[in-house]
This record gives structure tokens, sequence and C-alpha cells, in this order.
């Protein structure tokens, strides 16, 4: 507690730089799993294997994924955010064939006979039904890259990391904790907003 | 009932068949001709391709051989979704939209098609009186607030909202019970005197068929066994199949048979 109050300011500082890791890493992830959830939705052999790799990708050990990210784009927040957007594929990917695959066929089928496009029944039918059920992939995604944006503290790309490591190495166990807390509740945070999201997307 | 009579457009079927990939014949060899106008019923048990016979006139199944026409053109010159705007599509699962309101989901095609939205706010309302829903009431619920029957009615308006010439409906009210089902067939046969619509409507219900139909459609393993008036049908079925088909003599049929043979 005194340390936060001695240090408030750098744990702003901190925390802010932690949120703007996942949000940049979210941003980037989402374009990319949203054409890969339709494909692997729309082809099962397809998506079976689209959804084994991002699997695969997500069992990569986080220390390990940026120690070799490092050697390639170097120490930074680069790496850190290249490292979020692949750990984030699997949540994503996820949400998105779960959604699109729980939509009646039915709507597609008056869709399709009502005379729109397929583009048009999935941007306005397939979509917005399916929205609520994505919601939740992106929320399992968010809450995972706040866990794992810690790391970035370890190769110098900013965030609560920063302060756990940083408490690591200088034997402060204060500096620890708060950044350990700051994380678990932004953690919880962003759990409530995008809950409170899918509950919006269910109405 | 400021709706117009739009009129029917004549669907012709020649030697239409549908062979799906794993090598089934769904469709053998149908030719037929719909007189615009008619309500025409496809009858026959599950699996018989009736089902994939009505899907061939909008498109949503390509037959592999032989030419559906609606008004003596090619379907297969049209753009499929531009086509079926063109033709209504009711279907036994209804498939309303959850995400929009009655409203919403009855200016689909409207909508589609560009009309302005006094146009289309007009246009719903007159469709939901014509299937006795009350615009106020209903115009704003969303498809969970609906009944079955109230859900199919939306179905209709929806899929009769451009005006089509060619109304498809795919075992339609198969999925209600017997007096919600009863009430949405009178509600569809005053709609048909109404706007004149070709309707091809498709069940498995012989009741509903003989119930509804100016001229019935049997059909039997991908062919079609006899076509004719309700009448016709039960006074002289073409064969064991459809002499067996028809030949519970159930009230319904009794009645229909002691109509008068129309000219």
């Amino acid at each position: 507690m005194t340390y936060l109050l001695a240090h408030g300011g750098i744990v702003a500082q901190r925390l802010g730089e932690h949120v703007v890791l996942v949000a940049i890493a979210l941003a980037i992830a989402l374009p990319i799993a949203l054409p890969l959830g339709v494909l692997a939705a729309r082809r099962p052999r397809l998506g079976a294997a689209i959804l084994a790799t991002t699997g695969a990708l997500y069992t990569i050990p986080s220390l390990a994924l940026l120690a070799l990210l490092v050697v390639v784009l170097g120490i930074g927040p680069l790496s850190a955010i290249v490292a979020l957007v692949v750990y984030a594929q699997l949540g994503l990917v996820r949400g998105v064939v779960a959604g699109l695959r729980g939509v009646d066929p039915a709507l597609v089928e008056a869709a399709r006979g009502l005379g729109l496009t397929a583009r048009q029944t999935l941007l306005r039918v397939e979509f917005p039904v399916a929205l609520p059920v994505v919601l939740g992939g992106v929320r399992l995604a968010a809450i995972t890259l706040v866990a794992l944006a810690t790391v970035a503290g370890w190769i110098d790309a900013g965030g609560l990391g920063t302060l756990i490591f940083e408490g690591l190495a200088e034997h402060h166990t204060q500096p620890v904790v708060v950044g350990a807390l700051a994380a678990a509740a932004l953690a919880i945070a962003a759990d409530a907003a995008l809950r409170g999201a899918e509950r919006w997307a269910r109405r | 009932m400021a709706e117009r009579r739009t009129g029917g457009a004549r669907v012709e079927l020649d030697g239409v068949g549908v062979q799906y990939p794993n090598g089934t014949l769904a469709v053998r060899d149908v030719t037929l001709a719909i007189d615009g106008g008619t309500f025409a019923v496809l009858l026959g048990p599950s699996g018989c391709g009736k089902s994939t016979l009505v899907r061939t006139i909008n498109r949503m199944i390509e037959p592999t051989s032989g030419t559906v026409r609606i008004d003596g053109g090619d379907v297969r010159a049209r753009d499929a979704t531009l086509l079926r705007r063109e033709i209504g599509y009711v279907i036994q699962a209804v498939g309303l939209f959850p995400h929009y309101t009655v409203a919403e989901n009855v200016a689909v095609v409207p909508t589609l098609l560009g009309w302005d939205r006094a146009r289309i706010a007009r246009r719903v309302d007159e469709l939901l009186g014509l299937v006795s829903l009350e615009p106020a009431r209903y115009r704003a619920r969303k498809p969970r607030e609906l009944s079955g029957g109230e859900a199919q009615r939306v179905g209709v308006a929806r899929a009769l909202a451009a005006e089509p010439r060619v109304l498809l409906m795919d075992e339609p009210f198969a999925a209600v019970d017997a007096i919600v089902r009863r009430a949405l067939q009178d509600e569809i046969a005053r709609v048909h005197r109404e706007i004149g619509t070709t309707i091809v409507f498709v069940t498995h219900d012989v009741d509903e068929a003989l119930r509804l139909a100016d001229r019935v459609v049997v059909m039997n393993a991908g062919r079609v066994v006899q076509t004719g008036q309700p009448a016709e049908i039960l006074a002289r079925p073409a064969g064991d199949f459809v002499r067996s088909l028809v030949g519970v003599d159930t009230e319904t049929r009794r009645l229909v048979a002691e109509r008068p043979l129309l000219s």
C-alpha cells in the first residue's frame, strides 16, 4: 500500500501500457480470426486443421515463444504483441466457429430463399445471430491476453509485468504484489465488461 | 384491402430430373405445367422428391436435367439471387430472423429491392393485416414473442412482401397443431383468392392437399403419378399408389368427393 501511494504514477502508467498492449493485440487478432473462423465453420476438414493449429500454438509456453520472437523481432513491444496475437487466435477462432455452427440452418435456408446473397446472409443473419457466442470467444481471449501480457515485462515491452519482473530482480515484494493484483483486477474488469456486451448482444 | 391482384405466373417444369452427388435420383423426369394463379399442391410421402422439385423453381436446387420456366423464361437465364427476390418462399421451420422485429422480417425483400421507407412501412402493415395480425400489436415484436401459428403468418407475410407472382410453400403448416393448422389453411386459401398469385404448396397431408388445391400433383419415388382436381383424384385414382394414399374414407374426403367437378 505504501508502495502504491509512493509510486501511484508509475503503476498507472504500467497499467495503461498493459491495456494498450492487450487492446492492440486484440485489434490485430480479430480481423485475422474472423475470416479463419468463417472458413473453419464452412469447411469441416479445413476447420479441423485450423483449430488444431491454433490449439498447438496455444500450447507453446509463453516464455519460449517470446524468446523465439525476440531472436527474430528483437526486444520490445512488437515481439510481445505478435505473441499475444498468436495466443488470442484459439479463443477467437473457436468463438467464431461455435457461433456460426450454432446458427439454425433454417435461418440460412430462409435467407437464401428470400434472395440474400451468401455475403448478405453472413453479414446480416449469421454474424448477428452468432454474435453472443463470438463475444464469448473475445472475452476468453481478452482474459488470456491480460494474463499473458505480464510476461511482456520480461522483454522490456512495458505493462504490469515490468513491475513484477523489476520487483523480483530487486527483491522488492511490494511491486510484485501490486503488479499481480492490478493484472488480476484488470482481467476481472475485462471479463465483466465483455459479459455485459454478451448480454447486450443476446437481448 | 389495398392489395391489388398481382396475378400469378405460369410455372412449367419440362423433363426435370435431380440426381444428388451420391447418385440418388430424387426427381425423375417431371413434366408439369401450372397455370398462372393456380393453387397447386404437390402431395406425396416423405422422400418422394416433392420438396426437391419445388426447390428447383427458385434455384435453391439446380436440376441435373430438364428445364424450369416461369412465364416462359428459363430460370437459369436469371441470376439465382435476383430470381428468388421475385418468388415467395415459405419453409416449415419458418426461419424468421430472431434479431429482427416482425416488421423488419416482413421488410427483408422490399429492403433488398431498395424500396423507400414509407412504402415499406405501408406494405408491412398491409401484409400483417392480410395474414390477420393487427399491425399495431405485432409490428415491433421479436419472433421469440410469437406463437408457432403467428410466426408462420409472419413467414407468409414476409414471402409475399414484394408481390411475388409465384409463392413456394414447403410443408409450411406441418409443425403446428391441428387447430392452428386448420386456421392457417383457411388463411392461405383466402390470401390466394385475394391476391391470385400462383402457389406451389408441398405437403404429405392428404386432407390438406384436398382442402387447398385447385390442382393436386401426386408424387411417388421422384415421379408425378397423377395430376388433377381434388375430386378427380378421389373419384379416379390412377393406380394402387394413389388409391391407397387417398383411400381412407375421412369426412373431408367425402365432402370433397361430393364437390362438383369444376369445368
